[in-house]
């Protein structure tokens, strides 16, 4: 099930009847519910009265294979009292801990280092963690990110993600090294700063979602990939031998050249890797190597 | 069930590095995390890596240093190893990619940093720790080691030998979180704990949601003693209103501390006036702190991080990140303003009571990394032997658990003949599970500790079978995240910066309260599919017992050393307490003792005031 798709309906399960009598009375978790939905809207009777009196209204996307009501995926509105500097994962972690402890969503650091929370919010791949509230439209409408499956509610299936990563051969390759005891390799610091960006990458796929191209060919390597092999392919520590080896891998059918160059995995990187540029260097350098292009 | 000679629980620095080691040294390693490795905490690292490289510098004087920052708690031989063993494993991270930052003759390069006599801290931009974090998985993917990830180790598998130093760990039970099914990890060799810190215990933190001390729960409830617990670093530059760190390095770098009269008050309040702003941490925290108290704070809650001198030029090449996080998390930019700070939650010197070979007293139980206690950083960790500690220790303990010979250690471990009781300090409520109902395992009670060792692991998979559903079928009572929120304000309120022992009994009160509420908890999410409210209840049972540990170790060490403070004994007391606090779980009640500290190793370090 991919988001893309179910997006456009606006689910009828999306708001609860006004009348509690008309829901009638079912399980104990839809019991739960209901009280929590009363409790909500106890919350905003009183923030409305609050001085601050500011609500953040979210959509957010639920999806559970095996959760009865949650199996067509839906919207649910959550109103979170706001609060400086909120950001959109303070949003969703509120409603978590306050209204419905069953939304589900990958975080960890908080900080846009991890790279777990890439959700697709207000119609962009952007991390949760670094997208203040006071930045966007309201609602603000929060759903997994864009052609992958989904797991859960806001959380993706990452596996085909990652089996791109690997595909590139991610690991540093030199096998001679100085000789002697504690020996370094030398590295110029323009060298360094060549390749400083793209070592920057956090894995957070919002750049595979953002692309049309991964969209259609599932085989194609995709920007962060790319970035990795660029990462190495640039790294003078390698010998020349390897970086031709790595620019095979990258040249190949579902590689660089697939690349339109829209520019979108560059516009969404929350750590605004040149990905593009990387991806249309390494063209320049399978040219220059004479290797055959696609 | 799955098999495996090694079983690393956690995927950061040290729990990537166990097993590398561990494979290398022809074991048959797996790694089973809560997280992707790529997420582990250990990427929110920023300011470096301590090593002797370079002339002028010496495995010595980074021992001095790393003992005299410790305020004499740490034991020589870990520090000692340390320092002798960084080199090499920081050489070997470039050898295996790492971007370090570089000087003109293409050398790694190395920056001052607080308690340092030399500038011996390698860095990689503001972003060491994300680096070392990305190379060492990719070495991990090279070497095509077995990762189960999002995969949470709900439990170690353990015998019940009455004394813990004849225990022995077979395995750990996890749970799948994609799939929620939960199934038994058998070790042949040896379970390596590298769960990262406990910061979650505290409610303003540098670290991530993740950080809730499993692998320090876990191993209390099996037997192996929490070490130091007390010893909190509080890091004087997080963000006011996220907790989001602001490396050392921008005061290594130059970067000054204002307070609201615009004072440098680290020399003009003689905080310390030979260091200014580069003293150790604990003494920059407190003096931040003490501004606040005395009136001088900015909004009478943080002072000012000023780095604007240093130029544009400057901060892009060697702090750039900062400049990001401080936009991102405080709205600020930092080369046009001075960046508000303020101390925050940021490291657990303490940790699992291992010796320099990564071992507890649980025979094929070690531990790594943050959740260890070595011990390395003792009462105050200096910035920059985090990530060496990570490194260094998690090879030994891959190598020592895959059967390599590392020779006898010299730090003992476990209730031995060494320790001495605690029998002075009365406690304001009966810590532990305190004979608390247990129904459906749900408290802290030592389980996974079972009778024989036949079908241990089968038993210990049942019981937390049982024990999911238990906490999914129950329809009412309290979910975890209220009581998390209460536990962790308790102890930002009450076992801080400044403590006493009034607060400290507060904590313990409260702590013993959750524990309470705890028995009602239940998971109100119904799915089996990637259900983190059922992770994060088996999560906030960890913190209770985590910062149990760490308020019985505050009440008492009734002396100031380090990192710790206290209102009442404001004097560190070398007569009385050159000794390490150690909590074991016996029965279900914390056992407190104490263990002497080594002060001597390769070289002898007596106990000098420490002023910077």
């Amino acid at each position: 099930m991919s988001t893309q798709q179910e997006q456009p309906q606006e689910p009828e399960s999306q708001e609860a009847p006004e009348d509690p009598e008309m829901r009638g009375t079912e399980s104990p978790q839809q019991e739960r519910l209901k009280e929590k939905e009363q409790g909500l809207a106890q919350e905003e009777a009183v923030d409305e009265s609050d001085v601050e009196g500011e609500t953040v209204h979210l959509k957010v996307f639920r999806y559970d294979p095996e959760v009865e009501g949650k199996q067509e995926p839906r919207f649910d509105d959550f109103y979170v009292p706001f609060e400086k500097g909120m950001t959109v994962l303070d949003a969703v972690m509120y409603a978590r801990d306050e209204f419905d402890s069953s939304l589900t969503f990958r975080h960890s650091c908080r900080q846009a280092v991890c790279g777990s929370d890439a959700f697709f919010v207000n119609g962009r791949q952007q991390l949760g963690c670094k997208t203040q509230i006071s930045d966007l439209k309201q609602p603000v409408r929060i759903e997994p990110l864009p052609h992958q499956e989904v797991v859960k509610d806001l959380v993706v299936d990452m596996d085909h993600f990652y089996d791109q990563m690997h595909a590139v051969e991610p690991y540093f390759q030199q096998e001679e090294l100085p000789d002697g005891d504690l020996e370094e390799q030398r590295q110029s610091r323009e060298n360094r700063e060549k390749v400083k960006m793209s070592t920057r990458c956090i894995w957070c796929a919002a750049c595979m979602s953002s692309c049309n191209i991964a969209a259609g060919d599932n085989e194609y390597l995709g920007p962060a990939a790319i970035n990795k092999a660029y990462r190495f392919a640039m790294d003078e520590r390698e010998d020349e031998e390897i970086k031709e080896h790595r620019l095979r891998i990258v040249e190949q059918e579902h590689g660089v050249w697939r690349c339109q160059t829209q520019f979108s995995c560059t516009e969404v990187c929350p750590k605004d890797i040149p990905l593009t540029e990387h991806i249309q260097e390494l063209k320049r350098e399978a040219v220059k190597k004479n290797l055959k292009f696609w | 069930m799955y098999e495996h000679d090694v079983i690393v629980v956690g995927a950061g620095g040290a729990g990537l590095r166990a097993a590398i080691a561990a494979h290398e040294a022809g074991a048959d390693t797996a790694i089973v995390s809560k997280l992707h490795p790529v997420r582990s905490h250990t990427g929110a690292a920023e300011g470096g890596i301590n090593a002797a490289l370079r002339e002028g510098d010496d495995w010595e004087l980074h021992a001095y240093d790393t003992m005299k920052g410790s305020d004499y708690l740490a034991d020589a031989p870990a520090a000692e190893t340390l320092a002798q063993d960084a080199p090499e494993e920081t050489i070997q991270l470039e050898h295996w990619g790492m971007p370090f930052s570089r000087e003109d003759d293409g050398r790694v390069s190395q920056r001052p940093f607080g308690g340092l006599s030399f500038p011996r801290t390698t860095y990689a931009g503001a972003e060491t720790g994300h680096h070392l974090l990305h190379v060492m998985y990719e070495q991990v993917v090279k070497r095509g080691i077995q990762v189960y990830d999002e995969w949470y180790v709900m439990n170690l598998v353990t015998d019940d030998a009455a004394d813990p130093n004849d225990r022995e760990c077979h395995g750990v039970v996890a749970y799948d979180v994609q799939s929620g099914n939960v199934e038994g990890f058998k070790a042949n060799n040896g379970v390596i704990l590298a769960t990262g810190g406990p910061g979650q215990a505290f409610d303003h933190t540098t670290n991530a949601v993740s950080c809730t001390g499993d692998g320090h729960a876990m191993a209390y409830r099996a037997g192996a003693p929490l070490e130091d617990m007390e010893f909190i670093q509080f890091h004087p530059t997080s963000l006011p209103s996220t907790g989001v760190l602001i490396s050392e390095g921008v005061r290594g770098e130059g970067g000054i501390l204002y307070n609201a009269k615009g004072e440098r008050f680290m020399f003009e309040y003689g905080y310390a006036n030979n260091s200014g702003e580069l003293a150790s941490r604990d003494v920059v925290a407190r003096a931040e702190l003490t501004e606040v108290n005395e009136g001088r704070g900015v909004n009478d809650e943080y002072v000012h991080l000023d780095m604007r001198h240093l130029g544009e030029e400057r901060i892009l090449d060697r702090l750039e990140n900062i400049l990001h996080l401080a936009e991102d998390f405080e709205g600020v930019d930092g080369l046009v303003e001075p960046m508000p700070v303020k101390p925050g939650q940021h490291y657990a010197m303490g940790g699992i009571d291992v010796d320099e070979n990564g071992q507890t007293c649980i025979s094929g139980l070690y531990a790594a990394g943050e959740s260890a206690c070595v011990s390395v950083h003792g009462g105050n960790r200096l910035g920059g032997n985090a990530l060496p500690e990570l490194i260094v220790f998690g090879k030994r303990a891959g190598r020592h658990a895959a059967g390599d010979d590392l020779g006898t250690a010299e730090i003992e471990t476990g209730y031995g003949p060494d320790v001495e009781d605690e029998t002075e300090t009365e406690l304001p409520v009966q810590p532990g599970s305190a004979g608390l109902d247990t129904a459906g395992g749900v408290a802290a009670d030592g389980s996974g500790v079972a009778t024989e060792t036949d079908g241990l692991l089968e038993r210990a998979v049942e019981a937390e079978r049982a024990r999911v559903d238990h906490l999914m079928d129950k329809d009412d009572g309290v979910q975890h995240a209220q009581i998390r929120a209460k536990l962790q304000k308790a102890m930002t309120d009450y076992v801080n910066v400044f403590r006493t022992d009034e607060g400290i009994r507060k904590a313990l009160r409260v702590i013993r309260e959750c524990r309470e509420e705890y028995q009602n908890v239940y998971v109100d999410d119904p799915s089996r599919t990637f259900n983190t409210d059922l992770q994060q209840t088996y999560e906030t049972r960890n913190l209770i017992d985590v910062a149990e540990t760490i308020a019985l170790g505050a009440l008492v060490r009734n002396e100031f050393r380090g990192a710790h403070w206290r209102q009442e004994n404001q004097e560190r007391d070398d007569e009385n307490w050159l000794k390490h606090t150690l909590i074991s779980w016996e029965d279900g009640e914390p056992n407190i003792f104490y263990r002497p500290v080594i002060l001597e190793g390769e070289k002898t370090y007596e106990p000098k005031e420490r002023s910077y």
